[in-house]
């Protein structure tokens, strides 16, 4: 019973994603909705992202310096932990699993509203595909923005670590950086580009789907936000390890 | 002119619609009227094509059968039609402005001037002169319910739906919005269709008046008909109150 659940809501979240590509009217009003919701996706979480990432950077180097203390290791290697930590899965997964929460929710409540309040069904009555016009650019959005927050949350957190290592005298910048430079894998980034991306799209197609089906009122708009959140951080936990099962 | 014939709903088990036919003419403000839960509003989106009916024909225009178009066709349908949805159903991130502009926008080719004189012409129309800029958190009840006839008129639509256009309203404020709804129905001809159980519509406004109970079509007429019927079930929906049944007593002797 429960899988069939899945499997019917998984055929409904295709066709909805299927149903954005179809008849999108006029192409310069699509546009300027996907400007308008890059910066609301983008803009709008830049703050959490910056805050966030400045503090665990911070964290990464202490707690990875506190772990090596022994002087058989150079200290280079707390500058290429935090760097590979970083590069490899913080800025990509942990940054994405906190933006799931801000921007899922976001997504599945503003479009669960529409629905119960009949503005999507005012949108079906003038002809406009509602889809198209609410969803693809959110997708869409989601997809190009999280991307660019994963690398500024990545660069933050190596260079808070490389700070924080010089202003607790655990290591110095110039050790800081050798370790980063002498064990790091460039293949690294286009890593966490991919995941990012995929994650993106995660996090704003499944909130959408599950906003745009909201049936009832408030209380199941809050539910849907609430299952946004979850799904979307399940989902992104499981295509973590698949891709590093595939690209690593 | 729209014309429903034999039209049934079905959720599940449940027939919520159990063939309904009537015929709706232009110029005149048809009323679908009934107890809530009796069908209104699901027969209002069969209509409207927002549910696909069970079985039955709506037809436009006398001869185009709705039910059977293709998405593309309906689309195209779509475009003559404007909607009164029971809450507006305004964008809330859009000023007052833009979602009457909003259709415009997208159907259109006119240029930012001629959308602004029209979006001004509508608001002009309901008496909303100068509420461009307000956002919907900023309006009354009746003035949400104004903006969204001035949405629903601003394509110059050949078919107006209203779904309860007065719930919430207060009745001075029902009676303004009753008027501008038949008035506009005559100024431009437009087949009108209005959802309600707000007695002073059936008696104001209602040309041609549909009754619905329990799913069927329980009686039709017109408003001065409606207070004279001998169809039990409309006198327990229309002299629900004791002032209006003693009306009735007197309108008998």
């Amino acid at each position: 019973m429960l899988s069939f659940k899945f499997f019917t809501q998984f055929g409904e979240y295709l066709f909805l994603l299927k149903k954005c590509f179809v008849n999108p009217d006029k192409p310069s009003i699509y546009w300027k909705e996907v400007m308008r919701q890059c910066i609301e996706i983008g803009v709008g979480s830049l703050t959490i992202v910056v805050i966030f990432s400045v503090f665990l950077g911070a964290v990464l180097t202490v707690q990875t310096a506190y772990q090596f203390t022994t002087p058989l290791l150079s200290k280079t290697i707390i500058g290429s932990i935090v760097t590979n930590t970083a590069v490899i899965e913080m800025a990509p997964s942990v940054t994405c699993l906190i933006l799931a929460g801000k921007i899922g929710s976001s997504i599945a409540s503003e479009l669960g509203t529409m629905r119960i309040t009949e503005q999507i069904d005012a949108l079906e009555m003038m002809g406009v595909n509602s889809a198209t016009y609410l969803v693809l650019p959110k997708v869409i959005a989601g997809t190009i923005m999280v991307p660019l927050l994963v690398m500024i949350a990545g660069f933050l957190e190596i260079y808070v670590g490389l700070l924080v290592g010089k202003w607790t005298n655990v290591l110095t910048p110039e050790e800081f950086m050798q370790g980063s430079i002498q064990y790091f894998i460039p293949f690294t980034v286009n890593f966490a580009v991919i995941k990012a991306t995929t994650f993106g799209f995660i996090m704003s197609s499944i909130p959408a789907y599950l906003g745009y089906y909201t049936s009832g009122g408030a209380l199941e708009v809050g539910k849907s936000a609430t299952k946004a959140v979850v799904t979307s951080c399940i989902f992104i936990l499981v295509f973590d390890y698949v891709l590093a099962e595939m690209l690593l | 002119m729209i014309e429903i014939r034999d039209v049934r709903k079905s959720f599940g088990e449940k027939e919520v619609l159990k063939g309904i036919s009537g015929k709706f003419v232009p110029g005149k403000t048809s009323l679908v009227i009934g107890t809530s839960g009796s069908g209104k509003t699901v027969l209002m989106k069969c209509m409207v094509g927002l549910l696909q009916p069970t079985s039955g024909h709506i037809l436009y225009n006398g001869d185009i059968d709705y039910v059977n178009l293709e998405e593309k066709e309906k689309k195209e349908i779509r475009k003559e039609i404007g909607m009164l949805f029971q809450g507006a159903a305004l964008f809330d991130s859009m000023s007052v402005e833009k979602n009457v502009m909003f259709p415009l926008n997208m159907f259109t080719s006119m240029t930012i001037k001629e959308r602004l004189n029209r979006v001004n012409e509508c608001l002009e129309r309901v008496n909303l002169k100068g509420a461009n800029k307000l956002m919907p958190s900023e309006l009354s009840g009746g003035m949400k319910k104004r903006v969204g006839i001035a949405r629903a008129i601003v394509m110059n639509p050949k078919y107006l739906f209203c779904d309860e256009p007065n719930s919430g309203l207060d009745p001075q404020t029902s009676i303004l919005i009753d008027e501008l709804i038949h008035e506009i129905t005559e100024e431009f001809n437009i087949t009108t269709i209005v959802n309600t159980h707000d007695m002073n519509s059936v008696i104001g406004i209602g040309d041609y008046i549909l009754f619905l109970h329990k799913g069927e079509k329980a009686w039709e007429g017109d408003k001065h008909t409606v207070l004279r019927s001998d169809n039990q079930a409309l006198n327990d929906f229309i002299f629900a109150s004791k002032y209006l049944r003693e009306i009735k007593v007197q309108l008998t002797k």
